[in-house]
């Protein structure tokens, strides 16, 4: 092994050493010193990260893993902090820094006018720490270290401005909702320990490799299934996935970087990283990809009916983490991997510029009331356009490369279905509905906004809200920089070639137990480098589709909101109560409320607060007390103060240690 | 040759006053006077065992008490003035004010 990749370890470290001087002392630095200390820490961080990835690309081997000393060893068991280098992890450590960067770089102008700046980058560059520590280890545990590091980050950052109720509520139901995941995902750890006797991945997916595919459930699925239940959390899927739309309470980047382009993401890659073990459980597999297709509708439909700009975003991003397990789901690794850099580049983008839409109108939030922004604010409008474009899977952007490859996979993966393969489509028709019916509402038409309001709800800079207004610089070079990677960020997936860039990443499936999974003799892996013509006449077929509903999407929107603006409202007012109830995102949230959380509440007031804190728990302190305490006053009587009682008393003792002596003496 | 017995009624006798003045009396001095009784009957039936025993244990005692007795009374009669200066009484239901 190279020596250089002993280094690696700088990649994590960097980041922190920025939060630690920020968090300790930035208080008392001037707000450029902090944002450069900032920028300066997570650009280092990412120029490391480009001299590894481009030495580790040159130097042919698959993977590294520098070992830096033992973290823990109980008997047989032990845990060592180390980190991983393969292709994937270069990948995700990529784009986590990469785009981690950008997003620092557009927060300094973002927040220049809120308080708390010195803490804002403080905790941005500690979620970078706790991002890079997941990607980058090399065993569960410290993977473990890293995923309850960024949820700690993103609790932090969620609730940023703490005065707001909604903010510091919005933050606990993140942190809550992932301690559930994070529980399956812990019980997995356990499996593994107790089955498999260590975390770290290397040995783990060689013990897994000798495991037959299990057509049963097993050991294998339940590992499988309880992981998932951790990614589930982390990545917003059915059933947790409540925490992501509240999750907006956040600063805008913070969406950016936390909520859409990156720590999302991470069950994604838990999935995509644990492929030796979901490969040989296809009863796990199906579940992701079941949870995947149906999130990804689900979100897709709710996305529809929004009106707040970040919250259309934010549901956009879980139907986008529903694609991504939708292709984990069907063994397409490599497909859910693209998609998830791809989602990367043009999410944070649209978010950044969402962002820059909020600036500019002056923290309005509502998209009823932008609108026409196009000529105030041209280089958002266009960098937005792009990421639309790319999201909604129109040729050539990112987007399409990704989600054409996904659908692809869900059509003809030996795991895949026609179902999956259906509902994939309606959702990217909705996807690419809903994403131009934002950029209608937001950039065409006239302005509805109000005219200069004397309290923006974004604090601080009101003086200049006249008119919307095109962001500074120091917002649209990131801007302009993700739109660029928007667009060609995809064509690393031409012919394949991502797809084999990970192929050392991912355990290929041997043919007997491909033909155990499926009981078809024929089922051998679908490649399309040999596949038949026949298949890659259905892939161009399919490709087509998929092109045919994004532009239909596109001219929907355009038809709703532009040609014929009347059209939305008499089309809710007669969908009537399925309106209402997509418009309440299908009242989960209610439904949660009254069936877990209420009767939670409920129980831990009457039961545990009242009755075991109060009756029992207090009460034993309290009567304690009580019973000490009378026992006092019956015993302070004899302090009296007369020296003849004592001297009474001392008496009637003597005469009773005399005649107890006289008693012993005679018997 | 007075009986042992004799010796131990007397020094019995007088630890008793010295119990029932303790305890009856109010002024401290006259407290102080039935301490130094019961002092003293215990030396009377110190001295009547000892020569009894043909020992001189007893006889030392009675000489370590006495000292202690005097040294006693040197310190306690002090205290006596000092508790009369500072509340002008001898009465020791009215000496406490370390009552709760």
């Amino acid at each position: 092994m190279n020596s250089f990749f002993q280094y690696l370890w700088l990649i994590p470290i960097l980041p922190l050493a920025g939060a630690l001087i920020n968090g300790l002392f930035g208080k008392r630095f001037a707000k450029s010193m902090v944002a450069s200390i900032a920028l300066f820490f997570t650009g280092a961080s990412f120029l490391v990260a480009c001299a590894q990835a481009y030495a580790l690309v040159n130097s042919g081997v698959d993977a590294v893993e520098p070992i830096y000393g033992t973290w823990i060893r109980v008997g047989k068991f032990s845990v060592d902090f180390g980190l991983y280098l393969d292709h994937l992890s270069l990948v995700m450590m990529l784009v986590v820094t990469g785009v981690g960067f950008l997003i620092h770089v557009y927060s300094v102008a973002y927040m220049e006018h809120e308080g708390g700046y010195y803490r804002f980058f403080s905790y941005l560059n500690f979620f970078m720490f706790f991002m890079l520590t997941l990607v980058l280890a090399n065993n569960y545990l410290l993977m473990f270290v890293g995923w309850e590091g960024v949820g700690l980050a993103s609790y932090l950052l969620i609730g940023f401005f703490f005065l707001k109720d909604s903010a510091a509520n919005a933050g606990k139901k993140a942190f809550i909702t992932n301690r559930v995941g994070d529980f399956g995902f812990l019980i997995a750890l356990f499996l593994l320990i107790q089955h498999f006797g260590t975390l770290r991945y290397a040995t783990v997916f060689d013990i897994a490799s000798h495991f037959p595919a299990e057509t049963t459930a097993g050991l294998l699925t339940a590992i499988g299934l309880l992981m998932l239940v951790g990614a589930c959390g982390k990545s917003a899927q059915i059933p947790l996935y409540v925490w992501l739309p509240d999750a907006m309470e956040g600063p805008t980047p913070v969406s950016a970087l936390i909520h859409a382009a990156t720590m999302v993401t991470a069950g994604v890659y838990m999935v995509c990283r644990s492929n030796a073990i979901f490969s040989r459980a296809p009863i796990a597999l199906l579940a992701v990809a079941t949870i995947g297709t149906l999130t990804s509708f689900f979100a897709a439909t709710i996305g529809i009916t929004q009106t707040d700009i970040k919250r259309v975003l934010a549901y956009s991003t879980v139907s986008q983490l529903g694609y991504m397990f939708m292709a984990a789901g069907v063994a397409a690794y490599s497909a859910s991997v693209f998609h998830l850099m791809t989602h990367a580049f043009f999410k944070a983008l649209l978010f950044l510029g969402a962002g820059s839409v909020i600036h500019g109108v002056g923290g309005e939030q509502d998209m009823r009331k932008m609108g026409g922004l196009r000529k105030y604010m041209p280089w958002t409008f266009w960098t937005m356009l792009i990421a639309t474009l790319a999201i909604a899977g129109i040729p050539p952007f990112a987007g399409f490369f990704s989600k054409d490859e996904i659908l692809w996979q869900a059509f003809s993966s030996p795991h895949g279905s026609k179902i999956f393969w259906i509902l994939g489509v309606i959702t990217a028709f909705m996807t690419s509905f809903y994403m131009f019916r934002l950029i209608f509402l937001t950039f065409t038409g006239e302005y509805r906004g109000t005219q200069p309001k004397a309290h923006s709800a974004h604090g601080g800079h009101d003086d200049h809200h006249g008119t919307p207004h095109e962001s500074p610089w120091l917002m649209l070079g990131p801007l302009v920089l993700l739109g660029v990677l928007s667009v060609v960020g995809g064509w690393v997936g031409i012919g394949n070639r991502f797809e084999h860039f990970l192929d050392p990443v991912i355990q290929k499936v041997s043919v007997e137990q491909n033909i155990a999974l499926t009981g078809e003799a024929s089922a051998t892996p679908v490649s399309e480098s040999e596949g038949a013509g026949e298949s890659k006449g259905t892939e161009q077929l399919l490709m087509g589709i998929s092109v045919l509903v994004a532009f239909s999407g596109l001219g929907l929107a355009w038809f709703l909101y532009v040609k014929r603006p009347e059209l939305p409202a008499q089309i809710a007012e007669s969908a009537g109560g399925l309106y209402k109830m997509v418009l309440n995102k299908y009242w989960i949230d209610e439904l949660y409320s009254a069936v877990i959380i209420g009767p939670l509440v409920a129980l831990s007031r009457i039961v545990l607060w009242q009755t075991v804190d109060q009756k029992v728990i207090d009460g034993t302190v309290n009567e304690s007390a009580v019973a000490v305490g009378n026992v006092s006053q019956l015993v302070r009587q004899q302090q009296s103060g007369l020296i003849r009682s004592y001297a009474g008393w001392i008496a009637a003792g003597a005469a009773v240690v005399v005649a107890y002596m006289v008693w012993m003496g005679t018997r | 040759m007075i009986p042992i017995s004799w010796y131990l009624l007397l020094s019995a006798f007088l630890f008793a006053c010295g119990v029932t003045g303790f305890l009856t009396k109010r002024n401290i001095i006259t407290l102080f006077m039935s301490i130094e009784l019961m002092l003293n009957g215990v030396n009377l039936s110190f001295v009547a065992f000892a020569t009894r025993m043909g020992s001189l244990d007893g006889h030392v005692f009675v000489f370590f008490v006495m000292v202690v007795a005097a040294a006693e009374a040197a310190v306690g009669l002090a205290i006596i003035i000092s508790v009369y200066r500072t509340r002008e009484t001898l009465n020791v239901d009215r000496v406490n004010l370390l009552k709760l």
